[in-house]
């Protein structure tokens, strides 16, 4: 709730109602009604150009119209697309966008450009959830809701610092703790102390990227120890057994790629130096280590074996219950501990108490159990497989989907569950779970998209990083960043940046302010923010949440939508719907669907405008002061708005004179209803305060797949007396195969309601703490910053708050290195450094051998000196570890 | 960038100091004179250097020499010029502006050449330690601190250098929501030392936690009672000692007053 005073917000007010938050904020929401309002807010677009006025990648930034914005733009686009056909045009997309600019951008990108070189930050954020969800659900999204919280007896936070980073919900298990302390525990698991282990009944400190020996300690407790506790019914009616191939790499860069080649004597290659090629040639080959043998062992491997890796892939086939027990069978209490115990200092006796406390809490019968996460179970060069391991305990208790029990993902990002997962902007997604590669998925978006079929590219490789490295190596020509901040939030930043600034490439960033990522482009456009446009955001319970546009925007900035739909004016059916030949990974031609286009009705020089955001279908959405939705509120996409901004056609610009978000939001939602992903018609959620879908004749879910509380579930299990149907249908039908692979004889058995546990062992990240740099790195966020801090940097009280990121770490480390408290310190790894201030007291308390920086600070720009590999599977970069040096600066 | 707070004092404060200090040295001028009397009644309020001596002593003690403010590398130490009602030339701080980052190697203190700033009241088992300083008491306003309202902030709690020391969070339902609860911030005298991060870092427009000197900000109970279910609080019985009590009633002598009985009948 919201109150604007000359057409600027100048308060927020909470609202009591909201289910989640009663009205409540964090410190971010208490100064919400700021946010749009630092002096440096970007008003109107800025090209780089010379003393003549060009455009020039060397020139510095200056005012020009929309007009000019959108002529570069064009220009830079038709190049890229001669360059390297539709894998050439790429956009930076996002968790922040509303749910109509998600989709109206994905629409664009994919049904008019064709290129799959789409996705978000939310990548960054939650992948490794959502192929967790993939691969154990065959459907996104987490089954359970918030009010777990209030129905739980035993709260587990793994890599999460929910207390910072979900103020609100934590508030709520606080309460809960509260409300029963005796009975309601509270276990914090991570890699270093942090605020979140204060209300902890249980802390442990666990070696990065040993979590999932963790739980598979867990896991073996139940099936070794405790058989009794397995749900044997639940487990045969519902569950399978699974399995992968494990020597999948890290997800960096494979030999070939064109910036690692050629390949020098030094150790050198391409664009990386020796000492970045020592950890990137272990995306080939590694050597099993004395850590990892143990856990390898059931997969064919012992320590000292060479891994020959092939890089990631999604393939899993079934195996028996007795081959999963095989794979459980290294995570003995001794072994576990000694690889997971994080804290030197801790003694080894008092860490494997707590693991059996753990295990014991999970077990104890009539125990409700709510496992919460967030990045660092996601971040995580393993993050896929972390996060099928979470399901795995759950299931076999069966504590999953249950009222205040299950394993919970939770989200970072305002929308990443809304907009970036289920509108689907991912390059290998369409929305509603529909995905690129599936051609009967292309054609329903193809049909409702009103595009001639085979318009739709299948291959979709280029998700975030990729996009970054397709740019190095020259096949990304233009990109354009939306609501996001890719320059400042992926690992290896320097190469990056390099490549945006010193190769032959455009360049785009539309934003409010002006961050590291507008700082590197060639054209700024200045975007509309929150409150300056209508919207809809989703968030990890499933919930969507609408708002109106309550301001007209500051200077000439536009909504995202707009600047969609303004950019699709330039682009006719014979600009784009040609053949387009091979290119990166697309080894077919897309065929020329023209002839088709004609035969729909269109012609050559049909704008993409008038086909995918202008159509009948679009116009019969109405603007109308008298519609109680619309009445008294302003429009500036529909209807122009009093400001007069000149357009980009240099006309002023006066509103498409129908309701575009109405009609996005309505299209889209139609991908979803009937199929487990109903929404509410948009109007409603003007008269709510959100709902979680699915929503079934007018009634929201809280838990799904339990047929109790979820329609869809009720439908399957209709007629028999099972409780819950895993009714996604991704990936439901599987080959069999033991620990070791896959037997290539057997058939593909279907798999109908049922969900997966999968065996997945621990394996050592890809950079690990050495002799010379010999500490772990571990980034994050702070409570009073959001991610890249573009935002609230900006607002006074937060910024005087938390002024600098800093460099959390041991004092024992501190005088170990010749470090002083509060003096400056070089974090160096492989790949760079950046100077921070020494922090041995405080929020933070990692243990020895651990530092934290936080990377909202862009003057302590901590992404220089992290790595970009990512899990193999989800391609989500691991922020949470790599190894620097640490010495005075 | 960050390092520019570390940089040597620039010039421009240099000259602001001398200015300081010479105004110190002409405070015996008549002119002067009676501001700086003004200035000696206001300064109950300042909020001094770690390891400072009482006021009354600190004002004998100081020469106004400066050392201290140019040995802080955060420029947290200013000295009272000619109209800012402080006695002139002594040190201080306006935590709001810049607190004290409570360095570990103390280094105002040991440069103090007349013991106004007192090594030994900041040192412990031998070694100098600044979480054993009491610059002064962090103080909360309930009614404007935003945890009290049921906000997530705890701004203050994760700024300070000792939280869980100085001060703690309490948590409790809330019961207008249901399911939230409150966590506000406490502070405990026993540890703070009146760094002032906490009132740097409080996000309402006028800090709603700040540091008051500990004769300002703390109250104090009598050591007739020792509380018996705190074994600590036995230390007060060190100053505990037999007073003789006297009321309106008891003024006369019990002779005086049994003699006169002149209002009895």
């Amino acid at each position: 709730m919201l109150a604007t005073k000359n057409g600027k917000i100048v308060a927020v007010k909470g609202d009591p109602a909201a289910p989640v938050n009663r009205g409540l904020n964090c410190i971010k929401g208490y100064f919400n009604a700021k946010i749009m309002y630092g002096a440096d807010r970007l008003t109107q677009p800025l090209l780089r150009m010379n003393d003549k006025g060009e455009f020039d990648k060397h020139g510095k930034f200056a005012p020009v119209s929309w007009k000019r914005a959108f002529d570069e733009m064009e220009v830079y686009a038709k190049k890229a697309l001669q360059h390297g056909g539709p894998e050439s045009v790429a956009v930076f997309a996002s968790g922040q966008y509303t749910i109509m600019e998600g989709y109206a951008a994905q629409k664009m990108m994919k049904g008019g450009f064709r290129s799959n070189a789409f996705d978000p930050n939310a990548r960054h954020c939650m992948a490794s959830a959502v192929v967790g969800f993939y691969q154990t659900f065959g459907i996104d999204e987490p089954s359970g809701c918030y009010d777990d919280i209030e129905l739980t007896d035993t709260v587990v936070a793994w890599g999460s610092n929910m207390a910072e980073m979900h103020p609100i919900l934590w508030s709520r298990v606080t309460d809960r703790k509260l409300s029963d302390p005796d009975r309601v525990k509270v276990v914090s698991i991570q890699t270093y102390t942090h605020r979140t282990s204060d209300l902890a009944d249980i802390e442990i400190i666990f070696s990065p990227n040993t979590d999932t020996a963790l739980w598979n300690y867990v896991a073996r407790e139940i099936v070794y120890n405790h058989p009794e506790a397995i749900d044997w019914d639940f487990i045969k009616k519902h569950i399978i057994f699974a399995a992968g191939p494990v020597n999948i790499g890290y997800g960096m860069r494979r030999a070939g790629e064109k910036s690692i080649t050629p390949v020098n004597p030094d150790g050198s290659a391409g664009k990386y130096s020796a000492k970045e090629m020592e950890i990137i040639n272990k995306e080939m080959k590694t050597i099993v280590s004395e850590k990892e043998g143990p856990a390898l062992e059931p997969y064919g491997y012992k320590a000292g074996d060479t891994m020959n890796h092939t890089g990631g892939t999604l393939g899993h086939w079934e195996i028996s219950f007795e081959e999963y027990k095989k794979s459980l069978a290294p995570y003995t209490l001794d072994y576990t501990a000694k690889i997971v115990k994080g804290d030197p200092d801790e003694s080894i006796e008092g860490f494997k108490k707590k693991l059996q406390a753990l295990a014991a809490l999970y077990i104890e019968k009539d125990r409700k159990v709510v496992s919460f996460w967030t990045m660092g179970m996601n971040q995580h060069t393993r993050g896929t497989w972390d996060n099928t391991l979470s399901y795995n305990v759950h299931f076999m208790l069966n504590k999953q989907a249950r009222p205040g029990s299950g394993a919970f993902s939770l989200t970072g990002q305002p929308s990443a569950c809304g907009t970036a997962r289920e509108v689907g902007t991912f390059t290998h997604r369409l929305p509603a779970d529909l995905m690129v590669a599936n051609p009967a998925h292309r054609k329903i978006a193809e049909k409702k998209w009103m595009i001639p079929e085979g318009t739709l590219n299948s291959v979709g490789t280029q998700h975030i990083m990729k996009i970054h490295r397709d740019i190095e190596d020259g096949l990304v020509k233009f990109a354009w960043v939306n609501v996001c901040n890719p320059y400042q939030d992926s690992g290896s930043a320097t190469h990056w940046i390099k490549a945006a600034r010193e190769m032959d490439n455009f360049i785009v960033t539309s934003d409010g302010y002006p961050g590291i990522s507008a700082k590197v482009s060639d054209l700024i456009l200045p975007s509309a923010m929150i409150y300056e446009k209508w919207g809809a955001y989703g968030n990890a319970e499933r919930r969507t949440q609408h708002w109106r546009q309550q301001v007209i925007p500051v200077g000439d900035a536009m909504s995202d939508t707009w600047q969609w739909a303004e950019f699709a004016k330039r682009f006719t059916v014979d600009d784009l719907w040609g053949e387009w030949k091979p290119s990166g990974d697309r080894k077919e031609a897309l065929p020329d669907v023209r002839d088709k286009a004609k035969a729909m009705g269109y012609s050559g020089d049909t704008t993409m405008f008038d086909i995918l955001y202008a159509n009948p279908v679009a116009k019969g959405y109405k603007i109308d002061q008298n519609d109680p939705i619309q009445k008294g509120y302003d429009n500036s996409e529909c209807s122009g708005d009093s400001r007069n901004v000149v357009g980009s056609d240099d006309k002023v610009f006066e509103g498409y004179g129908f309701f575009i978000q109405k009609y996005l939001f309505e299209e889209y939602a139609a991908f979803g209803r009937g199929h487990g992903h109903d929404l509410a018609p948009f109007d409603v959620y003007h008269k709510v305060r959100g709902l979680k879908w699915p929503v079934v004749d007018g009634k929201e879910t809280q838990w799904r797949f339990n047929s109790k509380y979820d329609p869809y579930a009720a439908k399957e299990t209709k007629g028999t007396d099972d409780e819950f149907a895993f009714y996604g249908k991704i990936a439901k039908a599987l080959q069999h195969g033991t620990l070791t692979g896959k037997d290539n004889e057997s058939v593909k058995v279907p798999l109908p309601n049922k969900a997966k546990i999968f065996a997945r062992p621990y394996m050592d990240p890809p950079e690990m703490p050495d002799a010379e740099y010999d500490t772990w790195l571990c980034t994050g966020r702070v409570l009073e910053h959001w991610h890249s801090g573009t935002m609230t940097m900006r607002v006074p009280e937060l910024f005087r708050a938390v002024p600098e990121a800093l460099c959390y770490m041991h004092p024992k480390d501190a005088k170990d290195k010749e470090l002083k408290q509060g003096g400056l310190c070089w974090v160096e790894s492989r790949r760079g450094r950046v100077k921070a201030r020494v922090e041995t007291r405080g929020r933070n308390r990692p243990a020895r051998g651990l530092v934290f920086v936080p990377w909202f600070d862009e003057k302590v720009f901590i992404n220089k000196v992290c790595l970009d590999a990512t899990c193999p599977m989800s391609k989500q970069n691991d922020f949470k570890k790599c190894a620097v040096k640490i010495y005075k600066a | 960038m960050n390092d520019k707070k570390r940089e040597p004092i620039s010039d421009r404060r240099k000259f602001i100091l001398s200015m300081a200090r010479g105004a110190g040295l002409a405070a015996l001028g008549g002119l002067v004179w009676s501001a700086y009397v003004d200035e000696v009644t206001a300064s109950t309020l300042l909020l001094r250097p770690p390891g400072a001596l009482a006021e009354k002593d600190f004002l004998k003690t100081c020469i106004k020499c400066g050392l201290c403010v140019e040995a802080c590398p955060y420029d947290t130490l200013l000295l009272a010029k000619p109209g800012d009602n402080k006695p002139l030339g002594t040190p201080y701080f306006i935590p709001r502006d810049v607190p004290c980052y409570m360095c570990t190697d103390i280094p105002c203190v040991p440069v103090c050449p007349t013991g106004a700033l007192d090594e030994e009241s900041v040192t412990t088992n031998g070694v100098l330690d600044i979480n054993s300083a009491e610059m002064g008491l962090a103080v909360i306003d309930a009614e404007s601190c935003i945890a009290f309202w049921g906000i997530q902030c705890d701004a203050c709690y994760r700024a300070c250098p000792i939280l869980e020391e100085a001060i703690t969070i309490d948590y409790a339902q809330n019961l207008r929501t249901g399911k939230h609860a409150y966590m506000t911030p406490v502070v405990h005298s026993d540890a703070c030392t009146g760094c002032g991060m906490c009132e740097l870092a409080c996000v309402t427009e006028k800090a709603s936690i700040f540091v008051l000197p500990r004769e300002v900000s703390m109250g104090k109970a009598g050591s007739h009672y020792i509380k018996g279910w705190d074994k600590s609080d036995e230390k007060r019985l060190e100053d505990a000692e037999m007073k003789t009590t006297t009321t309106k009633l008891s003024e006369k002598s019990a002779m005086d007053s049994l003699n006169d009985s002149e209002d009895l009948y």
